[in-house]
């Protein structure tokens, strides 16, 4: 009676086209449809939660030893490492989930360095109560992500905090990769007379989180752009080894990304707005808002810095990747006005495209 | 987008400023009154394009700024209250009060929360019929329509745990303002658009016949901005002012009626402080008698509140138009969108900001000409 109870709250919390009944866990994991102090406590129950969650969910040969440590082979020469967490609300959105964020966010930070990723820690911290099923699905999405990335989570954690203690789920992913022999990608490298690249429209993801979060409704439906960029930036070096900068313009969208390229190699860069791939109802939605989709964030995007002659062939590599289709030139670094980042407006005048101080606040009217 | 990107196109624009630049002969000063038109001047860098004759002056039209630091430490002493859920639109978090502003009320445990409607608020009183919902109800006659209907469903379906501190300003008494202050400069408005699309344009013939100044209704896409000023312009150079409508798909003579209804019925006109220029008589509009219950001000007796402002921050001349930004002293120095000593630097509409971002350019264009 309470199993059943208690599988009916789970039913009601479980997003949907989960069916909680597939699970297959064994008694006592369905006794227990919310995570509970124990699950983090390190006994039995975690060890359910690895057995019937994680380990079918992360599927590769490093997981089977289940030790305190995964062993894994290096090759020489050099590696990048990277680290990232992921707060977002709400956990599912459209386009994706915190799933994908924590599994992309990660390959693609790796990636910028030109490096290729191999493998991914995955560290949860829950909240109690949040409900088992939907942990399920969370890591199920990793596991697919992962593999659509090809790169394999090999080491992980559970942590419960008490309820109230937490936003139900939050996740540390790290990552290493290997960059390859001649590669040498770093935000100093930007040269003047380089162009800027973008690989695809600007803002989709921030609007996506954004009209879900508040409950905002366009005509169409916003989705997240979250996806790995590993496939693209091998593409674009097979076309130009040598590409001076890489970044993922996530949070503090376009802007900050070109500004700290900006300071790190102390050039300027001039960027033209009628260039810039926009989305047109996330150009409809930031005007309702009075934000600028060049702060928004993006998760599935890359800025490549690239000398002027290989452009072409580097944004043609881009457009073979099916989320690159809409990547574009936008600008040109400069030597005048070192660290700063100036827009030419579709009227042919100037601004200078600043790095919020915060977060991006909607105007009043 | 449409009605957006027709208005936006570049080649037309220049066309405009050209032809405008056909029609001046001599020097003027335009000042546009809404802090949207400023925002669109500045980020489309249309005051580049304008022929040097005609100088824009930012008005006091950016809600954000001309709110009282009375009001902002009012709303700041509610919002630490921890019965209270404080609601905002979003721009009004870092404007900062004599101490504090509500990111850090927020950052010590105030339950300050981002609303993109005032219905929003009345819908979260709603929710929480323990906790006293707050809504920070400021602006023009721009935003005062939906702030008086949030006033008016929260009595109408009895949800008594929400109020609204209300500090709304009105345009025509500011243009009258500023038209007689002294050291005025001012040959000519733009009159905002969204304002007038709300209140009509029957109160502007007085205001031009008074001080023999045109008036013309602009939009706020590039076109609009530079279309409201070549027909400004024209009535400078021929000697002319009356009241213009030249954002005729938006705007009609008599306003939007549904929405005054709800305004007479909800408000009602009385003296307001404006930020940095002081008291001006019936320039704003408080909660009427039949709705006085819902007025935060009165519920949570915040009266007796000394402010404190800056001693360095020149904003009320910025936003009369006496001074440019870059003028005052502490511009770019101990003011900055960072550090904000007055609301104009913490805007996005404020016209310091819009200095500070575009001025460090223009700075570095001036000095780079003189190499």
């Amino acid at each position: 009676m309470t199993t059943d109870t208690n599988r009916q709250v789970a039913q009601q919390d479980a997003p949907q086209g989960i069916d909680f009944d597939s699970l297959s866990c064994p008694v006592p994991l369905q006794d227990y449809p919310h995570i509970i102090l124990g699950h983090g406590g390190g006994g039995k129950l975690s060890s359910e939660l690895i057995e019937h969650i994680f380990l079918p969910a992360f599927e590769n040969k490093h997981l089977a030893g289940l030790g305190d440590s995964t062993v894994f082979d290096v090759q020489s020469g050099r590696m990048a490492f990277s680290t990232d967490s992921y707060v977002v609300q709400p956990l599912f959105f459209p386009g994706g989930s915190i799933a994908d964020l924590a599994v992309n966010g990660t390959v693609n930070d790796l990636s910028m360095s030109g490096a290729k990723p191999l493998y991914l820690s995955a560290g949860f911290i829950l909240e109690e109560g949040f409900p088992v099923a939907k942990l399920k699905r969370i890591a199920d999405d990793m596991g697919a992500a992962a593999k659509k990335a090809g790169v394999a989570i090999i080491t992980g954690d559970t942590k419960v905090v008490e309820r109230g203690h937490g936003d139900g789920c939050y996740i540390n992913t790290a990552g290493v990769g290997v960059v390859p022999t001649g590669v040498d990608i770093n935000p100093t490298m930007a040269r003047p007379g380089d162009a800027v690249l973008v690989s695809g429209s600007l803002g989709d993801h921030g609007m996506a989180v954004m009209s879900v979060r508040e409950g905002l409704e366009f005509e169409a439906q916003i989705e997240s752009d979250s996806a790995p960029l590993n496939e693209m930036v091998a593409t674009m070096l097979n076309a130009c080894s040598d590409i001076h900068v890489l970044r993922d313009p996530t949070r503090g969208g376009l802007a900050a990304s070109l500004n700290e390229i900006a300071a790190s190699s102390n050039c300027g860069i001039v960027i033209d707005e009628k260039s810039l791939p926009i989305n047109s109802t996330v150009q409809s939605a930031c005007e309702i808002l009075g934000l600028d989709p060049l702060l928004v964030a993006n998760e599935g995007k890359l800025v490549c810095i690239v000398p002027e002659a290989s452009a072409a062939n580097v944004l043609e590599a881009m457009k073979k990747i099916p989320h690159g289709a809409n990547a574009a030139k936008i600008g040109t670094i400069v030597s005048d006005h070192p660290s700063m980042v100036i827009a030419k407006t579709s009227i042919g005048a100037s601004r200078v495209i600043t790095i919020p101080i915060g977060e991006q606040l909607p105007r009043i009217c | 987008m449409k009605y957006l990107t027709e208005y936006r196109d570049g080649e037309k624009a220049i066309r405009l400023a050209e032809e405008i630049g056909r029609i001046v002969t001599k020097p003027w000063a335009i000042m546009e009154v809404c802090g949207g038109q400023t925002h669109s001047i500045i980020r489309n860098g249309i005051d580049q394009i304008l022929p040097k004759k005609i100088e824009m002056i930012h008005g006091p039209g950016c809600p954000v700024c001309v709110t009282p630091l009375e009001m902002i430490d009012k709303a700041l002493a509610i919002a630490s209250r921890p019965e209270v859920i404080f609601c905002s639109f979003g721009d009004m978090l870092r404007v900062p009060g004599s101490k504090d502003d509500l990111f850090k009320i927020k950052g010590r445990g105030g339950d300050v929360r981002v609303v993109y409607s005032p219905l929003d608020a009345v819908q979260i009183a709603r929710k929480n019929p323990d906790r006293e919902v707050v809504f920070l109800a400021i602006g023009f006659e721009t935003t005062a329509p939906a702030n008086a209907m949030a006033v008016k469903v929260a009595k109408d379906q009895g949800i008594n745990n929400f109020s609204a501190l209300v500090s709304h300003v009105l345009v025509p008494p500011a243009i009258e303002a500023i038209m007689t202050a002294p050291g005025n400069r001012v040959n000519a408005f733009l009159a905002a658009g969204h304002v007038c699309c709300v209140t009509g344009f029957e109160e502007y013939p007085k205001l031009c016949e008074q001080h023999d100044i045109p008036i013309v209704i602009t939009g706020f896409e590039p076109l609009d901005l530079l279309e409201g000023i070549r027909r400004t312009v024209i009535q400078l150079e021929n000697g002319e002012a009356f009241v213009e409508n030249a954002y005729q798909r938006v705007v009609s003579e008599a306003g939007n009626l549904a929405a005054q209804a709800v305004l007479d019925e909800v408000f009602e006109v009385t003296d307001r402080a404006w930020r940095g220029i002081g008291v001006i008589p019936r320039s704003g509009w408080r909660l009427s008698k039949a709705y006085r219950d819902f007025d935060a001000e009165l519920k949570f007796s915040v009266s007796d509140i000394t402010t404190c402002e800056s001693e360095l921050c020149r904003a009320g001349e910025v936003l009369k138009g006496t001074l440019k930004p870059n003028e005052c002293e502490a511009f770019g120095k101990e003011c900055t969108p960072r550090n904000p000593l007055g609301a104009t630097m913490v805007s996005s509409e404020g016209a310091c900001a819009a200095y500070y971002n575009y001025g460090r350019f223009v700075q570095l264009e001036t000095s780079s000409s003189a190499l």
